[in-house]
C-alpha cells in the first residue's frame, strides 16, 4: 500500500499522539462500563481486536487476507466446544481457541503465501469459504444453530465471569494485552521487516531475507490474535454461530481497518467502534446493514482511503502531502 | 441396468450433466473475470452481483412487463453492460493508479450494495423462472434423459465463450486489447482511445455476466444469493486456472464443473469442498497456476 509510507515519514509525531490518546482511550475504557452497556462495549473490544490483529496483516505486512472470519469464527467454535462439551475452564478454552487460529493459520498462510498481492487475497477468501462450508457440515458446530448457551464459568477458578463488571474487565485486560503486543510486534526489528516487504519486497528479498517466512510468521501471529478476539467474543456472548465465519465477517473486519485507518495503531479500533456502533443503530431502525456498509466501502475507498485516523494525522501533522 | 464403478448410469451421467451446467457458468464467469483483470488490473467482485443482477432483470421484465426469455437475452446483457459503463467512468477509472486491492475493495462494496438492495425488496428466498416454451421438455438421447433448457445453456455458453475468445484473439478490437494489456502508453501513443477501450472492456465483462445470469434463471431460482455464492468458487477457479490466458480460464472452468459433479457422484459431502482442495494441492504442486504466467 503506497500511501503508507506517508506514515513512515510521520512515524515519531505521530507515535506521539498515538501515546496521548492511548493513555486516554484507557482511562474512557474503565470508565465505559459504567456509562454505557457493558455488553455493547465488549462487543466493541472484541472487534477492535480482531481489526487490530487484521492490520498487523495488511497495514504493516501488505497483504490483504480476505479470510480473517475463519480464525474468527474457527476459535469461537473451538473455545464455545471446549468450554460447553468438555467442561474446560474459560481461560483454557480461549487459549484452545487461540492455538487452534494459529495453526489454521499456519496452514491457509502457507498457502496463501504462494502468490502475491491480489491473488493472496482471492486465495484466502476461498479457503476460508471451504473452513465454513465445513463448518455447516461438521456436527460439532451444531450447523445452523451453533453452539450455544456456552456456561461463562470461573477465570482461574475464582473469578466470576457471570458477574458483568469481572467478564468486562477481563475482556478489557485481554484486548490491552492484545494490542500491547501488537504494538511490540509491529515496533520490533522483526516488524521493521515487515513493513520493509510491504514498502518493496523485491528489495527485501535482495537484501537476504526470507521473506516467505516473515510473511508465514506475520500471518499466523494475525491469525492467533484475531482468534484471541473470536474465543473472548464466545465466551461474552456464550455462543458460537457462523455468522462469524462468513465472508461477510471477513469483509466487515476489512471496512473497520480501512474505516479507521490503515496502518495506525488506534484506527482499526476506532473502525470497529463505529462499524459496531452502526450496526446496533441500524438494527433497530430497519434499514439494511449490507448496504450501508457497501455504500462505506465504496466512499472510502474513493475518497477517503488514509481513513479517519490516518486523515486526523495528515490534518493535525500539516504535512498532508502526497496523494492520498 | 448399467453400472459404471458400482453407480448407476443414469445417476453417474445425470450428476455429470449438472457438472457441466456448473461448469459453464464457471466459465462464463471466469472468462469475465479474466478479461477485466487484463486490461483494468481490477479484480471484479462484484461480478457475482453483477450476473445476479442479470437474472433478476430478466425475472423482472417477465414479472412487470411481460417481456419473455428471448428479448431478456438481449436487453439483460446490454442494460447491465451499460451498468458496468457507467460504473467504470464514475468510480473505476479513478482508480487504476492505486494498487490493485484498492479495485477489489471498491467492487466488493458494490457487491455489498446490490445484493443488500434486491435482499431489501425480495428476502433471501428464491424466485422461479420458468423455461422458455421453445425449450421446454426434453430429449431422450437413449442412454440418458437430457432437459433441453439444459442442453440449450451448454451449447449457449460454449457459443459465448468462443465467441469472446475469437473476439479477443482474431479480430482488430481484441489486438488493440491485447496489446494495451501489455503496453497502455504505448498503444496510446499510436492513437488508440484507451480509456474507451478500458471503459468498454468492464461493460463487456459486465454484460458477460449478466447473460450468464439470465441464462441461469430458469436453471437456478432467481434470489439475491446466487451471485455471491458462485463468485467465491469462481475466485478459486481463477486461482487454480491462473488469469494469463482466456482460453485457460474457460477450460479451467468446464474442468471444474464436471470434477465437482464427479464427487457429488461418489462423495457428495465433499461436493462444495473439491474445488477449493483442488486449489489448494494446485497452489502446492504449481504455484502460478496451470495456465498462468503471472506467479
Amino acid at each position: 500500500m503506497s500511501e503508507a509510507t506517508l506514515h513512515e515519514a510521520r512515524a515519531a509525531a505521530s507515535m506521539r499522539m498515538e501515546r496521548g490518546l492511548v493513555a486516554l482511550g484507557i482511562v474512557g475504557l474503565v470508565a465505559a462500563p459504567f456509562l454505557i452497556y457493558p455488553i455493547f462495549v465488549m462487543k466493541m473490544l472484541c472487534f477492535a481486536l480482531f481489526a487490530c490483529a487484521f492490520n498487523l496483516l495488511l497495514g504493516y505486512t501488505g497483504l490483504l487476507s480476505f479470510g480473517h472470519a475463519a480464525f474468527f469464527g474457527g476459535a469461537a467454535y473451538f473455545c464455545a466446544y471446549a468450554v460447553k462439551a468438555w467442561g474446560w475452564p474459560p481461560e483454557a478454552g480461549i487459549l484452545l481457541g487461540t492455538a487452534g487460529a494459529a495453526l489454521m493459520g499456519l496452514v491457509m498462510g502457507f498457502l496463501a503465501i504462494r502468490r502475491q498481492g491480489i491473488y493472496f487475497a482471492m486465495i484466502t477468501l476461498a479457503l476460508a469459504q471451504m473452513f465454513y462450508f465445513f463448518c455447516v457440515q461438521a456436527p460439532f458446530t451444531e450447523g445452523e444453530d451453533g453452539i450455544q448457551g456456552v456456561p461463562r464459568g470461573h477465570l482461574f477458578g475464582v473469578v466470576d465471569l457471570n458477574v458483568p463488571m469481572n467478564m468486562y474487565f477481563f475482556v478489557l485486560a485481554i484486548f490491552l494485552i492484545g494490542i500491547f503486543a501488537i504494538w511490540r510486534i509491529v515496533n520490533s526489528p522483526f516488524g521493521m521487516i515487515l513493513r520493509s516487504i510491504r514498502e518493496n519486497e523485491n528489495r527485501a528479498i535482495s537484501l537476504g531475507y526470507s521473506v516467505g517466512r516473515y510473511k508465514l510468521a506475520a500471518f499466523v501471529m494475525s491469525a492467533a490474535l484475531a482468534g484471541l478476539a473470536g474465543a473472548v467474543k464466545a465466551i461474552v456472548f456464550q455462543f458460537a454461530t457462523l455468522t462469524d465465519v462468513t465472508w461477510q465477517m471477513s469483509g466487515e473486519v476489512i471496512l473497520m481497518t480501512l474505516l479507521g485507518g490503515i496502518g495506525t495503531m488506534v484506527g482499526p479500533v476506532v473502525g470497529a467502534g463505529l462499524v459496531v456502533g452502526l450496526e446496533n443503530t441500524l438494527a433497530t431502525s430497519g434499514f439494511p446493514v449490507t448496504i450501508a456498509t457497501g455504500v462505506i466501502f465504496m466512499i472510502c475507498v474513493l475518497i477517503f482511503r488514509r481513513g479517519i485516523v490516518g486523515e486526523a494525522y495528515a490534518r493535525w501533522l500539516g504535512r498532508a502531502g502526497g496523494k492520498g | 441396468m448399467t453400472m459404471i464403478f458400482g453407480i448407476p448410469i443414469q445417476a453417474f451421467l445425470g450428476q455429470l450433466l449438472v457438472g457441466l451446467i456448473n461448469g459453464s457458468f464457471y466459465a462464463m464467469l471466469s472468462l469475465g473475470l479474466a478479461v477485466i483483470f487484463g486490461l483494468l488490473r481490477i479484480i471484479n467482485f462484484a461480478h457475482g452481483a453483477l450476473y445476479m443482477l442479470g437474472a433478476f432483470i430478466g425475472y423482472l421484465l417477465l414479472v412487470h412487463l411481460g417481456i419473455g426469455y428471448w428479448p431478456a437475452l438481449i436487453i439483460v446483457p446490454l442494460a447491465v453492460g451499460l451498468l458496468g459503463i457507467v460504473v467504470e467512468r464514475l468510480a473505476l477509472s479513478r482508480l487504476y493508479r492505486l494498487d490493485p486491492l484498492y479495485g477489489l475493495l471498491f467492487t466488493f462494496g458494490m457487491a455489498l450494495v446490490i445484493e443488500g438492495i434486491f435482499r431489501f425488496y425480495y428476502g433471501v428466498s428464491g424466485n422461479p423462472y420458468a423455461v422458455p416454451t421453445l425449450l421446454a421438455g426434453g430429449t431422450n438421447l437413449g442412454f440418458m434423459f437430457l432437459p433441453n433448457y439444459r442442453g440449450w445453456v451448454v451449447v449457449a455458453s460454449l457459443i459465448v465463450c468462443i465467441g469472446t475468445w475469437l473476439l479477443i484473439e482474431k479480430t482488430r478490437l481484441g489486438s488493440y486489447l491485447r496489446a494495451a494489456t501489455e503496453n497502455p502508453e504505448l498503444v496510446q501513443a499510436f492513437g488508440v482511445n484507451v480509456p474507451l477501450l478500458l471503459t468498454l472492456t468492464y461493460g463487456l465483462g459486465a454484460g458477460l455476466a449478466g447473460l450468464a445470469g439470465i441464462l441461469a434463471a430458469p436453471v437456478y431460482q432467481v434470489s439475491p444469493l446466487m451471485g455471491s455464492d458462485l463468485i467465491i468458487v469462481v475466485f478459486a477457479v481463477v486461482v487454480i486456472g491462473g488469469m494469463g490466458s482466456i482460453l485457460g480460464a474457460i477450460v479451467t472452468g468446464y474442468v471444474l464443473g464436471l470434477a465437482e459433479g464427479l464427487t457429488k457422484v461418489f462423495y457428495p459431502e465433499a461436493s462444495n469442498l473439491v474445488v477449493f482442495v483442488i486449489m489448494a494441492i494446485v497452489l502446492l504442486l504449481r504455484p502460478a497456476g496451470l495456465f498462468g504466467r503471472d506467479a
